[in-house]
């Protein structure tokens, strides 16, 4: 059905008749443009509308048409159509009653409410992240009054998923960025001669901050991902709401295992990471700097106090905690779509890592005006 | 097999022959014919797994046949040619089975995407305003233009699908289980409005449906699909008295007395059959 050249809509006005438009041709979506501009330059005074001549009408056609005469006030008997345009052209007519604009503000005002929006919705945000704290410790205290609420098998899947299974991947990264520390300090110390500070940089540096901050990080984009996308999921196929039918608690059965298994795993990821981040700092020592092993490990005998270690791990279980809480909390306000869950899960990766970076700072200044 | 049509009637708008698809050793479709007529309503039936998607998807292009020859409205659905498939995707509209909205744009933007795709100089108001007109035409309020697909009803997105198949005034629109999880009310609201669009747009319709209401409702000619053909393309009445295993379990089974009983009490009130004329040739 290839149409043969389309013959563009017209507007006749005949002499005896010249209050009485005539139209020809074809009136659809292809000529939009022209069908409005042969509207604008019709005659002033139009009385009636003879439509039946023309060989193709759409929605389109009718839809202008219809407009036209109605800024034209033009009564609608006053325009014919050919018979078998006349189901069309109701139908449009039914509906085609009232015309609101477009509601889209794209101005300041709009860019302001937005920012306010977003302000409030962050606030709610945290307001809701603390209530589910709440939550999660009073539920946890219940299960310790009522240890046959606990789920060993869970816990111990997840902490398989958050902690085994990490271990190949956060023992690589702070091997890798040991070296980089030992490498970039080594390059500065050299001129003063000190070289063998290098020892104490990396130890320092991981023992107290990176050890545990980047298994935070690292854990912030693999496991608060995860949990988001695995319980996100079961909340839009309407599972969480069945367990709740079913009596039993979402929160038991899904948050407290993932977060007591993080709150395990992270403090031995840690120990892992820190344990890796020394390897990565002796290993530049003894084939970039000439620091053999032996005195290496010698150097760090005198120089490190445990304190290093505690403060370190110290702040692996709240990292742990807010990792924990953010990935499960987004992923049960997921909202039936798959989009959603992808949102979700986006937000509750980036907001975990902010909030563990935000927290490592508060820690670190806290510990240096305590003095440990 | 031939699928049912008289010589005398005008050129089919979709017209299969000898189509065959297989899924790797599982063969869909043997050899399968099929017209499908200006201006019917074409109900195509047959249990799980008998090939209504793929045959579907077939003469859309979705899916390359193994074999057999698609036209729909005298062009070739199998070419590679872009311009050639841009003529058939023009002129079709397809509601498919959830909607199948774009979940990030409001309804009114939906409709408006084949607008700004194939008409890129329309003014902005008057898309916006064709949009609305479709989005009415589907049976919507005007307030649901602004809402997100999430925001809808199952029964109301199928309904802004619709608006957004109809977007481009197409000729011939695909309905894919277009009752499939609506309740009785909001089924028979919605086949009420296929007919009235039908009829009003001068539709040519393709409906895939499972629902015995729809078929005693609307449609002008059901096709059964099974043993990977179309055993039968004919009036309702017609293929009720078909001897074929499937067709007696599906058209009288206890759930097709009921849809009968039903279909026969609405007779009066509701008059959809006006098109009669036009299908029984």
């Amino acid at each position: 059905m290839t149409a043969p050249p389309a013959p563009s809509p017209r507007i006749h006005t005949d002499d005896r008749e010249p209050g009485r438009l005539r139209l020809s041709g074809q009136w659809t979506l292809e000529h939009a443009r022209r069908i409005g501009k042969q509207l604008e330059s019709a005659p002033a005074a139009v009385a009636a509308i003879d439509a039946s001549g023309v060989d193709r009408l759409d929605s389109l056609g009718v839809l202008q048409l219809l407009r036209f005469a109605q800024r034209r006030r033009i009564a609608f008997e006053d325009v014919t159509f050919r018979d078998d345009h006349r189901a069309l052209v109701a139908a449009i007519d039914d509906v085609s009653d009232e015309r609101p604009k477009p509601r889209r503000e794209y101005g300041v005002y709009a860019a302001l409410a937005r920012l306010g929006y977003a302000v409030t919705d962050n606030w709610r945000e945290f307001l809701a992240l603390l209530g589910f704290l709440g939550e999660v410790l009073s539920k946890l205290l219940r299960m310790a009054r009522e240890p046959s609420r606990f789920r060993p098998t869970a816990t111990v899947f997840h902490m398989e998923q958050v902690g085994l299974d990490a271990v190949p991947l956060v023992a690589l990264l702070c091997f890798l960025v040991g070296a980089v520390v030992a490498f970039l300090g080594a390059n500065v110390l050299r001129d003063f001669g000190a070289t063998i500070f290098v020892v104490e940089l990396v130890s320092i540096a991981f023992l107290r901050e990176f050890g545990v901050l980047l298994t935070a990080i690292i854990l912030a984009g693999r496991t608060a991902s995860a949990f988001t996308a695995q319980i996100g999921a079961m909340v839009s196929r309407e599972e969480v709401d069945a367990m709740r039918t079913l009596g039993l608690d979402p929160v038991d059965l899904l948050v407290i295992p993932r977060v007591l298994a993080l709150l395990l795993m992270l403090p031995l990821l840690t120990f892992v990471a820190m344990v890796f981040g020394l390897l990565g700092g002796l290993t530049v020592g003894a084939y970039g700097l000439d620091i053999p092993p032996q005195q290496y490990i010698a150097r760090m005998h005198d120089t490190m106090e445990l304190r290093h270690f505690w403060v370190g791990l110290a702040k692996a279980p709240f990292f742990a905690l807010v990792i924990a809480l953010i990935g499960c909390l987004e992923g049960l306000q997921v909202e039936g779509t798959a989009q959603s869950v992808g949102e979700r899960t986006t937000s509750s990766v980036v907001q975990a890592i902010s909030l563990v970076i935000i927290l490592d700072a508060f820690a670190a200044i806290w510990f240096m005006e305590v003095g440990i | 097999m031939a699928a049912g049509t008289a010589s005398a009637t005008p050129e089919p708008v979709i017209r299969v022959r000898g189509l065959v698809n297989r899924f790797g050793d599982q063969v869909v479709h043997d050899g399968l014919d099929l017209d499908v007529l200006p201006g019917e309503i074409i109900g195509v039936v047959g249990g799980s797994g008998s090939g209504k998607s793929v045959l579907m998807r077939s003469i859309l292009g979705l899916r390359r046949p193994n074999a057999g020859e698609i036209e729909v409205l005298g062009i070739d659905a199998r070419s590679d040619d872009d311009a050639v498939r841009r003529q058939i995707e023009r002129n079709t509209g397809v509601l498919f089975q959830d909607g199948a909205l774009f979940s990030s744009l409001t309804v009114g933007e939906n409709v408006q995407v084949p607008l700004k795709e194939y008409h890129r100089d329309l003014p902005d108001s008057l898309r916006y305003e064709l949009a609305l007109l479709k989005v009415k035409l589907a049976g919507l309020p005007a307030d649901a233009l602004d809402k997100l697909p999430s925001q809808l009803s199952g029964g109301m997105r199928k309904r802004a699908g619709v608006a957004r198949a109809l977007a481009l005034d197409p000729p011939l629109l695909f309905l894919d289980e277009p009752t499939a999880g609506l309740d009785p009310i909001g089924a028979a609201a919605f086949d009420h409005l296929i007919r009235t669009l039908q009829q009003a747009l001068g539709l040519t319709v393709f409906l895939i449906t499972h629902d015995l209401d729809t078929l005693y409702a609307i449609c002008d000619r059901i096709a059964v699909l099974a043993d990977r053909q179309v055993i039968a393309c004919a009036p309702i009445a017609e293929v009720e008295r078909l001897d074929h295993p499937w067709v007696r379990e599906y058209f009288h089974g206890p759930r097709a007395r009921a849809a009968q009983t039903a279909r026969e009490r609405n007779l009066g009130i509701l008059d959809m059959r006006a098109s009669d004329v036009r299908s029984q040739t």
